[in-house]
């Protein structure tokens, strides 16, 4: 019996590590940028809720029924002075219904207040919602205003306090478009429309990804949220929709434009005046953005050389190739993407 | 080298919990799995239903009266079916060889309609299995079935040899019960794919 | 000594002689015994459960650190495709299986299974589809679009190397050979009981295995007409889930989800079932509800067909479907969890006796408790859209995977190795086994519960920094690297045991059921005579008599016991069916024919040779070669009357 007071002893020390996860698990203030549980809109709000929920009824019937389990491992231990058998007992149903109606009543207190929030989250967008159209590539995000005449890439811009409705389309694989501050994921079905609607509470930028395995780089398709006051909204609008912003005669930007207009890149990019590909991202006023390459490179000189100079080696699979430009050529390319503003 | 009578004696003489041979329930068991194969069959050409984005489309190239005939043709087949495990029943190896053949050759005749109609479409109609939804789902569901036509038409040929090399006497009436159950099935799976993909509204 | 009785060599239909013999590598290969194909199954099965977790340590080290470079994203990816398909279809699967194959007949008190023959079969056509699925890694092409293999990924242009072929074609000769074994197991089951084996006396595992076979005839063609519209996709021009074709994508996701939410009870209810039986014995007392027990099985199995759109929550199906199916999960919930309960109690005022065996069993309830509750968080729709596709969901499905049906099955190992093997495996070194693999799964995925609500997704072959995931990613790697030493530790001791461990004798464990009435290992036809079952746990009625309910214990019955002393005073001559060339034939022809449909069509006419030529041998095959003339042998039947004549010399 003493080899068995050692298991449990040792039992009972394997469980620190657990209890210690789980006690940062609940200390829910150390959480990442794109965390699910750090509300910043009413849709995030309303599923946060059922989180709760549902997460501490899971702990409390974690800790009864493995206290009960542990307690009863421990305590039943066969002893050198137990009889040779204990009492064969079969059951007994009057114990066994109530253990089925319990759980019951729980999954159908959940069940009461789950359903009236999916009707309710996934019930048509109030009309006077901005309407954002989103369509998933391989692997970067596009997103056109309609109502506004603006088409970006990569960082979606809304409003603070008003509701925006995302209409959800692929233009080739199945992808899934999450948010995790602003809202849950709906995925992205080719030749499906999904939606899905937010207002968002809580100025500043928020990440996301996709979250449906689309290929070789599904790690890599990232996106930004920005959420601005209505006023820095309809000043970021404006930018969008004035044309691109002008190069001066000489310069590295010039020269640049030049490149650009006699390369490849006017097959898969548009930018306004200059060409119209549909490929790649719209980028007329890529330089008013924080993030490129669909948020695994920062907007900077150093990103954008590194992305020119190599895309399938930063992002593999990449549909842009290497044409293996010449660093001079990089330079001025990159002096003239930054300068669209 | 002495001629085997009885092809399974260990079988033939075992004791099973429900009183039935271990072949049977295994053909039962079997025809419930096939239920769900072909349901989801089924259920591919109903979902796949309208969304041909060219043509040729169902009423271009559904021809009722004539499928009809070799759908008759299959109907009359499971007739012969009960016939022949009736003959074996009553130890009738003759009767049961003639209605054995006839099963086969009213199956053939079914498999002969739908080989016609199938190189109708595509030599005439230009449906094939790649053309649009329709040919894809058509030509992956009635191709199954056919297939488990074919296979049914070689055992009851099979079976028939047996009978004429002294094989089959009423003892072994259940090599003909599981044959028959098989080709009901596949019969009863035609009656659906021929409601559903011919007579349903189109 | 039971001496088999084998026949002179004899021609039959086909030219080859009939195999003979029981030793040798050729006897494995032509084996049409229950327990060889159940070994058979379980050592394959167990070298992919090691080739499955090699591929999750590549993982786990390629993700310790955010921007890892261990291996690119390609690999990255053919890595967790390969790693689901394999744990899932290559692991799981079959070693529930070997245990099918070992136990079933023991615990019914039958000789075999209703068809030895068909039996083999499926082990060599697992065996060939296994080969195929992985042969894309000899050309750096294994599947790479996940083990659900979503269209249209898998749809050209999207995939258009060889990697979601050899996935489609491998899956479904592993579909053939796991359909192929549940019709054996399902007329085993229904038709083979010793006599007086009512139903509700068949033990739980029994029940439960007849609940998984159900469920695999079911689901599996679902799934094999899936892969079918994909391999027509993929080789005959049509569109089913092409969109530019007119066909849907969302179509792939139900058909497969309709087949895979019954695949994952297909998953756990055996390892249910080997607890079940496991936890009773060594609490020496019965399993408590039974009957609630099994009903909740038979409960699970007929909701599983109703549940399987709660992966599609984030599709968009509308709140109506997304509602219907909230409702049906957090149903069947409810008989999954109440086994939990009925597991507890029957540890209660037991006594209980800590085996390794036992260990895993406990630690299985423990485990799965876990995995059950984070299974109805995401019960809730709107609560899973944000779980979906995250670390959250990895967390969830290792815990009811692994730490469920692996613990359960890890229980069944100890328990009846020395069933199988005539020796237990060292005590000392299972717990080591027992407590390193806790220790090891617990700091490898309870961090992901965190790491998924805090926004990871899952299927990345990287993260960047500053996302606060990178600790607890480096946690989880060293987590799976003591999963891998304890694995080893299990290894050294299934092998050495073999050889040195103590002798098990009958019933070690002073069993419940059937199998431990006979020697340890079983003599090639199980039981010398059929046994007349009265009760539940027949063999501890047997043993304890009417006592047993008292708690005394009272001398055995005279003749209850069929130990190898017995057979020696008594030999006993039963003439089991004999082995056959025809199954590994047949296996070979659809590896072949697989093969020629990513090299060479001809190969498959070539495959199909071999199969036609299979299927006609063995069907002119008879199930034993016929006596030799003069022999005054009797041909025994798999489950004779009780006190069936049997030839003694």
């Amino acid at each position: 019996m003493i080899k068995l007071s050692r298991s449990v002893a040792s039992m009972q020390r394997a469980l620190w590590p657990l209890g210690i996860a789980l006690v940062g698990f609940l200390l829910a203030g150390c959480t990442g940028p794109q965390t699910t549980i750090s509300p910043q809109s009413d849709f995030a709000n309303e599923i946060q809720f059922l989180l709760k929920l549902t997460f501490w009824s899971a702990v409390g019937v974690f800790v009864i029924v493995e206290a009960v389990l542990l307690w009863i491992a421990i305590r039943y231990r066969r002893r050198r002075t137990d009889p040779a058998m204990p009492p064969q007992i079969h059951g007994n149903t009057p114990v066994e219904i109530i253990w089925t109606i319990i759980p019951a009543v729980l999954l159908a207190i959940v069940a009461a207040f789950t359903t009236p929030i999916i009707f309710s989250t996934e019930a048509a967008p109030p009309k006077n919602a901005l309407q954002v159209r989103v369509i998933g590539h391989q692997w970067w995000w596009e997103f056109q205003y309609p109502t506004l005449g603006v088409v970006t890439a990569n960082e979606v811009h809304m409003p603070v306090n008003q509701t925006v409705t995302f209409d959800l389309e692929s233009a080739d694989v199945m992808h899934s478009f999450w948010l995790p501050r602003l809202g849950g994921k709906r995925d992205v079905i080719p030749n499906h429309v999904n939606n899905l609607w937010w207002t968002p509470n809580t100025i500043g930028t928020t990440p996301g990804q996709c979250a449906q395995f689309c290929g070789t780089s599904h790690a890599n398709m990232r996106m930004l949220a920005v959420v601005q006051s209505q006023a820095d909204f309809n000043a970021w609008v404006a930018a969008q929709k004035a044309p691109p912003a002008a190069v001066p005669a000489s310069g590295p930007a010039a020269d640049g434009k030049a490149i650009f207009a006699r390369s490849a890149c006017i097959g898969c990019h548009t930018i306004d005046g200059v060409s119209k590909g549909t490929v790649g991202p719209n980028l007329t006023h890529v330089g008013s953005r924080s993030i490129i390459a669909s948020g695994i490179l920062e907007n900077t000189p150093q990103d954008m050389a590194k992305w020119l100079k190599d895309p399938p080696a930063v992002k593999p699979g990449s549909l842009m190739p290497n044409l293996h430009l010449s660093d001079s050529d990089i330079n001025a390319l990159v002096a003239y993407l930054e300068s669209l503003k | 080298m002495a001629v085997e009578a009885i092809p399974n004696p260990i079988v033939a003489a075992e004791r099973t919990s429900t009183g039935l041979n271990h072949r049977k329930v295994l053909m039962w068991t079997f025809l419930a799995s096939e239920c769900m194969f072909f349901a989801s069959l089924i259920s591919n050409f109903q979902v796949q239903r309208g969304r041909s984005l060219n043509g040729p489309y169902p009423s271009d190239v559904i021809n009722i009266p004539f499928t009809s005939v070799s759908t008759f043709a299959l109907l009359m087949s499971s007739l012969m079916m009960v016939l022949a495990l009736a003959a074996i029943q009553r130890n009738d190896i003759r009767g049961m060889k003639i209605w054995v053949l006839a099963c086969a050759f009213l199956g053939t005749l079914f498999l002969g309609g739908q080989f016609y109609e199938f190189t109708q479409f595509v030599s005439e109609k230009g449906l094939k299995l790649s053309t649009n939804s329709f040919g894809g789902s058509f030509f992956v569901l009635t191709g199954f079935h056919g297939t488990h036509v074919t296979i049914g038409v070689i055992w009851l040929v099979s079976l028939y040899f047996a009978a004429a090399r002294g094989k089959i006497t009423a003892k072994d009436s259940l090599s003909v019960e599981l044959a028959g159950l098989y080709w009901h099935f596949v019969d009863i799976v035609w009656v659906a794919i021929f409601t559903i993909v011919y007579l349903l509204k189109v | 000594m039971a001496t088999l009785v084998r026949p002179a060599p004899r021609m039959g239909l086909s030219s080859l002689p009939r195999p003979q013999g029981d030793t040798g590598i050729w006897s494995w290969i032509t084996t049409v015994d229950h327990k060889r194909i159940g070994i058979l199954y379980g050592a394959t099965a167990f070298i992919l459960f090691m080739i499955g977790g090699i591929e999750a340590l590549i993982m786990r080290l390629q993700l310790a650190t955010p921007n890892g470079q261990v291996v690119d994203a390609d690999t990255f990816n053919q890595l967790f495709t390969m790693h689901g398909t394999t744990m899932i279809f290559l692991v799981i699967m079959p070693l529930s299986v070997a245990f099918f194959n070992y136990i079933i007949p023991l615990q019914i008190g039958a000789r075999d299974v209703a068809f030895p023959r068909m039996n083999a079969l499926s082990y060599w056509i697992f065996l060939a589809g296994a080969l195929f699925i992985n042969l894309g890694w000899l050309i750096g092409q294994a599947p790479d679009a996940g083990w659900f293999g979503y269209a249209n990924l898998t749809e050209k242009p999207y995939a258009m190397g060889l990697n979601t072929d050899f996935w489609v074609l491998g899956l479904q000769i592993l579909g053939i050979a796991s359909i192929l074994g549940s019709l054996n197991f399902f007329v085993t089951i229904v038709n083979l009981r010793a006599p007086g084996m009512r139903m509700m006396r068949m033990p739980v595992f029994c029940w439960m295995t007849m609940v998984t076979n159900i469920l695999m005839l079911l689901a599996f063609p679902v799934i094999t007409v899936a892969l079918t519209l994909l391999l027509f996709d993929r080789f005959f021009g049509t569109h089913f889930y092409v969109p530019s074709g007119g066909g849907d994508p969302q179509l792939w996701v139900h058909l497969f989800w309709v087949f895979g939410h019954p695949e994952v009870y297909i998953l756990i209810l055996p390892a249910m079932g080997m607890v079940s039986q496991v936890l009773p014995t060594f609490a020496r007392k019965p399993l408590f509800g039974t009957p609630f027990v099994i009903y909740s099985g038979i409960a699970i199995g007929f909701l599983s067909f109703g549940v399987w759109a709660h992966h599609m929550f984030a599709q968009g199906l509308g709140p109506t479907a997304d509602a219907a199916f909230a409702f049906s999960t957090m149903a069947i919930a409810v008989p999954t969890g109440v086994k939990i309960f009925n597991w507890i109690g029957t540890l209660y005022k037991g006594h209980l006796w800590y085996t390794t065996s036992m260990l895993f069993a406990v630690g299985f309830i423990a485990m799965f408790i876990i995995g059950g509750l984070s299974g109805v968080m995401h019960a809730s729709p709107p609560a899973d859209l944000q779980q979906n596709n995250t670390y959250f969901i990895v967390a969830h499905f290792h815990y009811v995977l692994f730490g469920g049906a692996i613990l359960g099955i890890f229980s069944g190992v100890y328990y009846w190795y020395p069933k199988a093997i005539g020796r237990v495996m060292n005590e000392k070194l299972g717990k080591w086994h027992f407590w390193l693999t806790m220790i090891g799964f617990n700091v490898t995925f309870f961090p992901m519960h965190w790491i998924g609500l805090d926004g990871m997704p899952r299927r990345v072959y990287t993260y960047p920094s500053g996302m606060g995931w990178g600790g607890y990613n480096m946690l989880e790697t060293v987590g799976a690297f003591v999963i891998a030493l304890a694995m080893l530790l299990f290894v050294y001791n299934a092998v050495n045991s073999m050889r040195h461990g103590d002798i098990a004798g009958n019933d070690p464990w002073d069993g419940r059921t059937l199998e431990w009435s006979i020697p340890s290992p079983p003599p090639h036809y199980n039981f010398a005579e059929i046994p007349v079952v009265t009760a539940m746990d027949d063999w501890w009625a047997k043993k304890y008599g009417a006592g047993h309910e008292v708690g005394h214990a009272v001398p055995a019955m005279a003749g209850a016991s069929q130990d190898a002393r017995a057979h020696e005073e008594h030999p006993v001559h039963i003439h089991m069916p004999d082995p056959s060339y025809f199954p590994i034939i047949v296996a070979i022809g659809m590896f072949v024919m697989a093969l020629g449909m990513v090299t060479n069509y001809w190969l498959c006419l070539v495959g199909f040779a071999f199969v036609f030529t299979g299927i006609y041998g063995w069907s002119f095959e008879p199930v034993n070669a016929p006596a030799p003339p003069g022999s005054s042998e009797v041909h025994t039947a798999l489950a004779p009357a009780p006190h069936a004549p049997v030839a003694v010399h």
